[in-house]
């Protein structure tokens, strides 16, 4: 697959039956949330912070539905002890899209420790990572990823590296209004 | 005062009388262990970790088998730990989600701390507060009666916050595999075939 990666994305979730995608928002992840949205046959579970993801898709898997949980990387850190205590524990199936920050071109220092500890912390409690930094990338991981974990009954997060996605700007002072997180 | 309080096995008991076919997830602690004493089945999923995560399990749950009454058992300390997910489940309105919060205003399995919902803090208000359009705080048998006709009629979503004595049951541990107990809930639900051959 080539060309934008959030439609690639939102047709592979189609092909394989995603029925729930639960997020926490991130720029990155715009494009996938306004396909998620428009589209009649995918419940949308926005959420107040990314542990609750983790639950949501847990108790989907127990109701026979497949859900996606999409965050930005700083979310990683919310998701650990959910994700040690419920996924792994009960090998519940996980496919997760990460969108980057802290990564390439990042400018902004507090990104940068949460950015970096993304791959260890995931793998530490048993989520098998899956970087992507091309659009080509991306549709190979996702469609990777999403046999992994619902038919290899994996954890599994891909990874989406700010060299396709972009490193956010703030320079000042025009940047101020749209500068947060 | 106090020796007034319900007794959580017997508020447990009482519910489960009116459960019919409802699937119930079971928060960490107590509350599993009252699931497991007085209504154990297949169609129990019960959770011992993952602090906070019973009210969104049962979000996605409910999510997905939109025709079965989910009703989640917690606690107040567990609910507190996920108290955003009243946000999270008033935003999709699920008509088949109940979540019953037995509320002793301590942490009960880390050696009976006080918690904020004995010092103020109102878990109903907030999920009120949340956009829950159902909530209730029962305090006596009276008000039981009205909690369990609540959710004889399906009114939900709701929450119900059930102030009840530190006093515990016997601890009855339901199984303790993780996999096992999913496996058998999916199996109930689902049947065992698409269970063990998800496509």
């Amino acid at each position: 697959m080539s060309g934008d990666w959030s439609a690639n994305a939102h047709s592979l979730f189609k092909e394989h039956g995603i029925k729930q995608v639960a997020y926490v928002p991130d720029a990155g992840l715009s494009g996938i949330i306004k396909a998620s949205l428009a589209d009649n046959d995918i419940q949308t579970v926005p959420l107040t912070t990314e542990e609750e993801g983790i639950a949501v898709a847990a108790g989907a898997w127990l109701g026979g539905q497949k859900c996606a949980v999409m965050m930005q990387s700083s979310g990683v850190g919310n998701t650990i002890n959910m994700i040690a205590s419920l996924t792994t524990t009960c090998a519940f199936p996980l496919f997760m899209i990460v969108t980057m920050r802290g990564d390439y071109g990042e400018s902004n220092p507090w990104q940068m420790p949460m950015g970096r500890a993304v791959e260890p912390v995931l793998e530490a409690v048993g989520v098998r990572c899956l970087r992507a930094d091309t659009a080509e990338d991306a549709a190979d991981a996702i469609q990777a990823g999403l046999m992994m974990s619902f038919h290899g009954g994996e954890a599994v997060a891909v990874l989406i590296g700010q060299k396709l996605i972009g490193a956010k700007a703030f320079s000042a002072p025009a940047a101020q209004d749209a500068a947060g997180d | 005062m106090s020796n007034n309080k319900l007794f959580r096995r017997d508020v447990v008991t009482k519910l489960m009388a009116v459960r019919g076919d409802a699937l119930c997830i079971s928060g960490l602690g107590s509350p599993t262990w009252d699931l497991a004493a007085i209504d154990h089945r297949p169609e129990n999923f019960y959770i011992w970790g993952g602090m906070g995560g019973a009210a969104p399990t049962g979000l996605g749950l409910a999510l997905a088998q939109p025709d079965r009454t989910v009703w989640v058992l917690t606690g107040d300390g567990e609910q507190l730990m996920g108290v955003g997910s009243f946000s999270t489940i008033a935003l999709q309105q699920p008509k088949n989600l109940a979540v019953i919060v037995l509320d002793n205003e301590h942490y009960g399995e880390t050696g009976m701390q006080a918690a904020p919902t004995g010092r103020g803090t109102d878990l109903a208000a907030m999920a009120a507060g949340a956009g829950i359009g159902n909530t209730m705080t029962v305090r006596n048998e009276a008000e039981l009666d009205e909690l369990v006709a609540v959710l004889k009629k399906g009114q939900f979503p709701l929450v119900a916050v059930i102030k009840i004595d530190v006093t515990t049951g016997e601890t009855i541990m339901p199984p303790r595999d993780g996999k096992f107990v999913k496996n058998t809930f999916r199996s109930a639900v689902l049947g065992p075939d698409k269970a063990l051959h998800p496509n």
